[in-house]
């Protein structure tokens, strides 16, 4: 993507829920993107104000789930004056079309972005065929 | 309008509300310096002081650069977007580029005494308000 084009705002995308969630606050749908190489997938997601350890990846069958919860007490005693965004826990769930080995999930946290490196079940990976 | 903390299961849900009522008032001014509306901020009052919350995930502290100058503050930097070439791409929703913008605060700051955090992907800065632009109490004789 060319660098140095001006950057705009993305305005940020409430959570549709797939199942309501218990509490009133609002989610908001990370800005994700997804790569595939020939043994991994490469998830990155941006979850801005999020301490790594309020970070919930879960792989289960085939649905990768992942939340991310902002600590708001930070905002204690703070007044609002002047809003151009909203903040708010971040979920989204993916359905995945290869297996993924759960033992071998990687996960880093820099600058609020989030890259999780799924690695493929053997099986699921493309094998080469040698012509005889 | 003070944020109160009456329930606690609902306190984030008041606070969003809370942000939500305050979208674009016009508090805060551009300056005509200023192009571009990234990054996005939110503005507190915080006691006497001023707090910028801006939003900058996958901005490096060291591609981030901040200016003062009266009453007006710039945050200019670039933000990078890796792309794997040996990968075929499934979803592509974050964006990189270079951003620069100026606003203008309607309260004089003590640009001496400004600091700034930057910590997973949200940059604060403290703008503390000017002694002498601070209300007076007066007393009546």
């Amino acid at each position: 993507m060319a660098d140095n084009k001006p950057l705009e705002v993305q305005e940020k995308k409430e959570l549709v829920a797939k199942g309501e969630k218990t509490v009133p606050a609002r989610y908001y749908m990370p800005n994700t993107d997804i790569r595939e190489t020939d043994d991994s997938l490469l998830v990155v997601m941006e979850v801005p104000g999020v301490d790594r350890k309020d970070i919930d990846i879960k792989v289960e069958e085939d649905t990768l789930s992942i939340e991310a919860h902002i600590d708001y007490s930070k905002y204690e005693g703070m007044e609002p004056l002047y809003t151009e965004y909203n903040v708010g826990h971040f979920a989204r769930r993916f359905a995945l079309s290869h297996m993924i080995d759960r033992q071998q999930i990687g996960a880093m946290l820099n600058d609020g972005v989030l890259t999780l490196t799924l690695k493929k079940v053997q099986q699921a990976q493309p094998r080469r065929i040698e012509i005889s | 309008m003070a944020f109160l903390y009456s329930d606690p299961f609902e306190r984030l849900f008041q606070f969003q509300n809370a942000l939500d009522q305050l979208r674009s008032s016009n508090w805060l001014q551009a300056s005509p310096s200023g192009g571009g509306s990234y990054p996005p901020m939110n503005v507190f009052r915080k006691g006497e002081d001023v707090v910028l919350v801006i939003e900058v995930p996958g901005v490096r502290k060291s591609d981030l650069r901040i200016e003062a100058k009266g009453n007006t503050i710039r945050i200019a930097g670039t933000k990078t977007v890796e792309q794997a070439d040996k990968a075929s791409v499934h979803r592509v929703e974050r964006r990189g580029g270079q951003f620069d913008r100026a606003v203008t605060l309607p309260i004089e700051i003590d640009a001496d005494r400004i600091r700034a955090e930057c910590r997973d992907g949200i940059l604060a800065l403290h703008l503390p308000r000017a002694e002498r632009d601070k209300p007076r109490a007066i007393s009546i004789a």
